[in-house]
């Protein structure tokens, strides 16, 4: 058979699972749903009141924007992280570790099925939320440069990507704390790479940290985008740069976890319970 | 399909070789101590050089007790784990210098039907037929062929697995494991915990594609008559060694007969160990 074929059809067994757990959990999908939604309008809310809490008069809308967009695109990066670092977390949660890896299956092809599926599950889930937000809030997204917003996304998927492979090395390294570490590694993620404030408003030596994440120049740009309509032209050397930086994560991540697989071999981790 | 693949893979290689094999796991000393001394990990010896050959189409068993070594061995050969020394070969291939070409040649089914719960049997062996390269127009129709066989109701192949038996999980389990026709079988006590009747459909299909498929099977259980049943050859493994290994004949060869009756595999099992079946299972959860 076609070894192209054959890794295709491999791809496809993750997509095709992943959207039949959504099926199945689609109690939790929905409970999760109204949580992201919650969060992000309890946070734009935020900017609402600020001219109420300061006493000052400040320019609301954009404020209210501002946080929006960390909003949204926190959701949308997240998603990712998510669904790539909890691709092992899924598999002890449910027993089939050990089917998987013993499958015909390279790692880089179980990467591609997840990453398909967490793009695609990722938009979905951040546009039904959007869907929900305007009706809450006036955006004026007049001045806004939508195709260089769709490149940083894009852009910005490729490190995320990348950083979620290297958060999915902790569920194989510890079976029982492993899941629950990288949901400390996405908190990091967002308390530095300035989501909600800028960058400048952290500590010296967490904005030199903030300088190291990925995430910080995907929001730089998709703020740029949208709040000052920033030409796409001068967003594409930022782009190639968070292209570049997301390709070297992802070979690191998987150098990483390749590495960390044979540990797990030689150590017997690949058990459903550890 | 078995017999072109067994033409591609090495000509004369048996299908698995088991060379001076040993395993070791760390785990925690029970006993504690006080600082650094809590974190010692004492070093519990799985396998201990182990060696043995397996042809191609034999049914071979590996007898013992809970925590002899028998799952370790299959994970091994699953490729799972990899052995401190030694080495595995499945038709030639080792299995930690070329692991793809070992994956494609085997499949297991172990004791625990491990499954996504809430998928129905079909879409969990979608699941597994797509890993393995099958297009679902090929998979579709044979893995309702083989639930059949194996006496699964239609009705119950949309159905989510939590909804089902633990008996009718285990035969799902083996549609996985026969699924993607492999040469060489991996039984991981696949009959432990089954009602008489689930085990005894299990057991005739396993005979079935032994005589149909030209498969090679690799039998792990401490049931002593299933391995009397359906095994061509039997290793008895105890404490990460191998005790023995013959035909079924002639293990009991090696005990003298009772009361002029022919001595059963647990009169084996006593005879080489010094203890019965239950002892060293009672022993092992001790330790």
């Amino acid at each position: 058979m076609n070894t192209f074929v054959r890794e295709m059809r491999g791809a496809y067994a993750f997509v095709e699972r992943n959207v039949n757990l959504i099926k199945r959990y689609w109690g939790w999908e929905l409970v999760w749903l109204i949580y992201s939604l919650t969060n992000a309008l309890a946070i734009t809310y935020i900017g609402n009141g600020m001219s109420a809490i300061s006493g000052q008069e400040i320019d609301t809308q954009y404020v209210v924007t501002y946080l929006l967009v960390g909003a949204l695109i926190w959701q949308y990066l997240s998603v990712i992280f998510y669904a790539i670092s909890e691709m092992i977390a899924w598999e002890r949660w449910e027993g089939t570790i050990e089917y998987t890896f013993m499958a015909p299956v390279s790692r880089p092809t179980h990467l591609v099925g997840t990453t398909l599926f967490a793009i695609g599950y990722g938009v979905v889930r951040t546009l039904a939320i959007l869907g929900i937000v305007v009706a809450f809030f006036h955006l004026d997204l007049g001045g806004a440069n939508i195709p260089g917003t769709i490149l940083m996304l894009l852009a910005g998927s490729v490190s995320f990507v990348g950083l979620g492979i290297l958060a999915a090395v902790l569920p194989l390294l510890y079976p029982e704390r492993g899941a629950q570490m990288t949901n400390a590694v996405a908190a990091i993620l967002l308390l530095i790479s300035g989501v909600y404030y800028p960058v400048e408003t952290l500590p010296g030596w967490l904005q030199t940290v903030a300088a190291a994440s990925p995430a910080t120049y995907v929001i730089q740009g998709m703020r740029a985008c949208l709040l000052e309509g920033r030409s796409t032209i001068d967003l594409l050397p930022l782009a190639f740069t968070l292209i570049g930086v997301g390709f070297a994560v992802i070979t690191l991540g998987l150098v990483i976890f390749r590495y960390v697989e044979r540990y797990a071999k030689r150590t017997g981790r690949l058990k459903r319970s550890g | 399909m078995s017999t072109q693949r067994l033409e591609r893979v090495g000509a004369n290689a048996p299908a698995l070789e088991i060379d001076q094999v040993r395993k070791v796991f760390a785990r925690k000393d029970r006993k504690k101590g006080k600082g650094l001394r809590r974190r010692r990990k004492e070093e519990v010896v799985a396998l201990e050089r182990i060696d043995l050959s397996v042809s191609r189409g034999e049914a071979f068993g590996v007898l013992g007790p809970n925590g002899s070594g028998k799952s370790t061995l299959v994970r091994l050969v699953s490729t799972l784990l990899l052995p401190d020394a030694g080495a595995i070969r499945v038709f030639g291939h080792d299995i930690a210098e070329r692991p793809f070409e070992v994956k494609r040649m085997i499949n297991r089914v172990s004791v625990d039907a491990a499954f996504f719960k809430k998928f129905s049997p079909i879409e969990n062996l979608m699941y597994a037929a797509r890993l393995y390269g099958l297009s679902a127009a090929d998979a579709r129709p044979k893995m309702r062929a083989i639930m059949k066989r194996l006496g699964l109701e239609e009705e119950t192949f949309d159905q989510p697995m939590e909804h089902m038996s633990r008996g009718m999980q285990q035969k799902v389990a083996v549609a996985r494991g026969f699924l993607t026709s492999p040469i060489l079988l991996l039984l991981d006590e696949p009959t432990t915990g089954l009602d008489p009747h689930s085990k005894r459909d299990v057991q005739a299909f396993v005979r079935e594609i032994r005589q149909t498929h030209d498969a090679t099977v690799l039998l792990t259980t401490h049931d002593m008559e299933e391995a009397d049943r359906l095994c061509d050859r039997i290793a008895i493994l105890d404490k990460g060694r191998i005790v023995a290994l013959d035909t079924p004949t002639g293990l009991k060869r090696l005990v003298a007969s009772k009361d002029g009756n022919q001595p059963t595999m647990e009169d084996v099992f006593l005879a080489l160990t010094g203890r019965t079946f239950e002892e060293a299972e009672a022993e092992e959860v001790k330790t």
